[in-house]
């Protein structure tokens, strides 16, 4: 079952709370954007956790990255933004995951909305789309806390640079501290906001969801009102999975 | 046993033999089945994998008998309210079976002789979580108990377990099974009580 191990080739804190971890995985099929894996850790006495991590990279030969937010009474989290080192070897299973991807060759528009960091499958879509030079139309509207949380800032602005033709449109929901300058005060993602930076429904764009539970359910049912077919609205929530064991 | 993770330690290990909150002991096998128990010749027995692309696999009798078997003990929890500690079988693990499938599936729907199923993650079926077993305490296993064959999943409720095994599809949505369409929850971790929707 798609059982491999990779090796940690780098590490890359986003944030305070945020590591991206770059691994080199020998016999690395490839992957679609949206798709996850499987990390399993073992102690040395035997026990073993596994826990799903969001890919953040576009498809690139043997270099898998995840991006990792800190679970502060989690088990795997403390471990992979902290300790962890350059030269851990990793098992993992992947890529998993075949309804949350987006598909270079797609030429509906796409919507993402991303809460926290729900970004991370949402960035392996948009970096694809740049590493294609895909034509379909996207935007993004994410929701972070204040600017120090958001991940990937740097190359978010410079991927979503509305002096370049094409790209993507970036609109960031702030819900604790607005940046100076800011015209929206801090908030919510809204109905408001939504008809007023996502694309219309009649555009009939492909939705992609991803962040906590709440935020899903929340952003879902505004595209919802909106007009957006619930078929073309696709939602990853975090912990697909059972969540964590005994 | 996989690769070391240095300086990964997890979360602390207790020794006790507590049971999950809500449960009683048992020293009984329990019969708990939602219709007659079905008999299966073993010369037609099979059981098939699925895939999301529309792959099979298929084991004859024979050829489950074949592959390595693995003898665990283990402890039951039925939702129901009993648990019974020390259980031994005889399988053969799902890692060997699903070792070969391509498939990037994250959710498994498990068909019963006789129409049973019931869901969970394929992260719950591998690493050494689940079997199809085929022997009880060393004896084959009993037709009431899920004979020929049943899955074992222990770490879940027992009605994750089904019996009288015939496959499993391999889906990339999550599908619910049987009893969790009519109220059952649609995990079944004994250590939380996720007995029904609302927990």
């Amino acid at each position: 079952m798609n059982r491999r191990v990779g090796t940690v080739t780098a590490v890359r804190d986003e944030t305070r709370t945020a590591r991206t971890l770059v691994l080199d995985v020998p016999d690395w099929p490839g992957h679609l954007p949206g798709q996850h894996v499987d990390l399993r850790l073992t102690a040395a006495d035997g026990y073993s956790a596994t826990r799903s991590y969001s890919i953040a990279s576009a498809s690139d030969g043997t270099r898998v990255e995840v991006t990792v937010e800190l679970v502060p009474d989690g088990e795997v989290s403390p471990y992979l933004t902290g300790q962890i080192t350059v030269g851990t070897p990793l098992e993992l299973r992947g890529p998993l995951g075949g309804w949350f991807v987006w598909r270079p060759g797609a030429p509906e528009p796409v919507q993402l909305v991303g809460g926290g960091s729900g970004l991370v499958p949402l960035m392996a879509m948009l970096r694809t789309r740049e590493r294609t030079r895909a034509p379909a139309p996207f935007r993004l509207l994410c929701s972070a806390r204040d600017p120090g949380s958001l991940l990937y800032a740097e190359e978010l602005g410079r991927l979503t640079d509305p002096h370049v033709g094409d790209h993507p449109r970036l609109t960031v929901a702030w819900t604790r501290t607005a940046p100076d300058g800011e015209e929206r005060p801090p908030g919510r993602v809204d109905a408001a906001l939504v008809s007023e930076v996502t694309w219309p429904a009649d555009r009939e764009p492909t939705c992609y969801v991803c962040g906590p539970t709440g935020f899903v359910e929340t952003i879902a049912d505004l595209l919802v009102a909106a007009g957006h077919d619930p078929a073309r609205i696709r939602t990853e929530r975090f912990g697909p999975t059972g969540g964590a064991r005994p | 046993m996989g690769i070391i993770t240095p300086g990964f330690s997890g979360r602390p290990r207790s020794g006790d033999a507590d049971l999950p909150p809500g449960q009683y002991l048992t020293r009984d096998f329990p019969v708990l089945s939602a219709g007659p128990t079905p008999r299966i010749d073993l010369d037609e027995w099979q059981f098939e994998v699925v895939t999301e692309a529309g792959g099979r696999r298929t084991w004859s009798w024979t050829d489950l008998l074949a592959l390595p078997r693995a003898e665990v003990t283990v402890d039951l929890h039925c939702v129901t309210g009993w648990s019974k500690l020390g259980t031994t079988w005889t399988g053969v693990s799902l890692d060997t079976l699903l070792a070969d499938i391509e498939s990037a599936a994250d959710f498994a729907l498990v068909h019963s002789y006789g129409g049973y199923t019931t869901n969970l993650p394929v992260a719950d079926l591998l690493d050494g979580q689940a079997w199809v077993a085929f022997e009880y305490e060393g004896e084959d296993l009993d037709p009431e108990h899920g004979g020929p064959a049943r899955l074992l999943v222990p770490h879940l409720y027992l009605w994750k377990s089904a019996k009288w095994v015939r496959g499993l599809t391999l889906l990339l949505e999550d599908e619910p099974g049987f009893w969790e369409s009519v109220g059952y929850h649609n995990y079944g971790d004994p250590w939380r009580e996720q007995r029904y929707w609302d927990e």
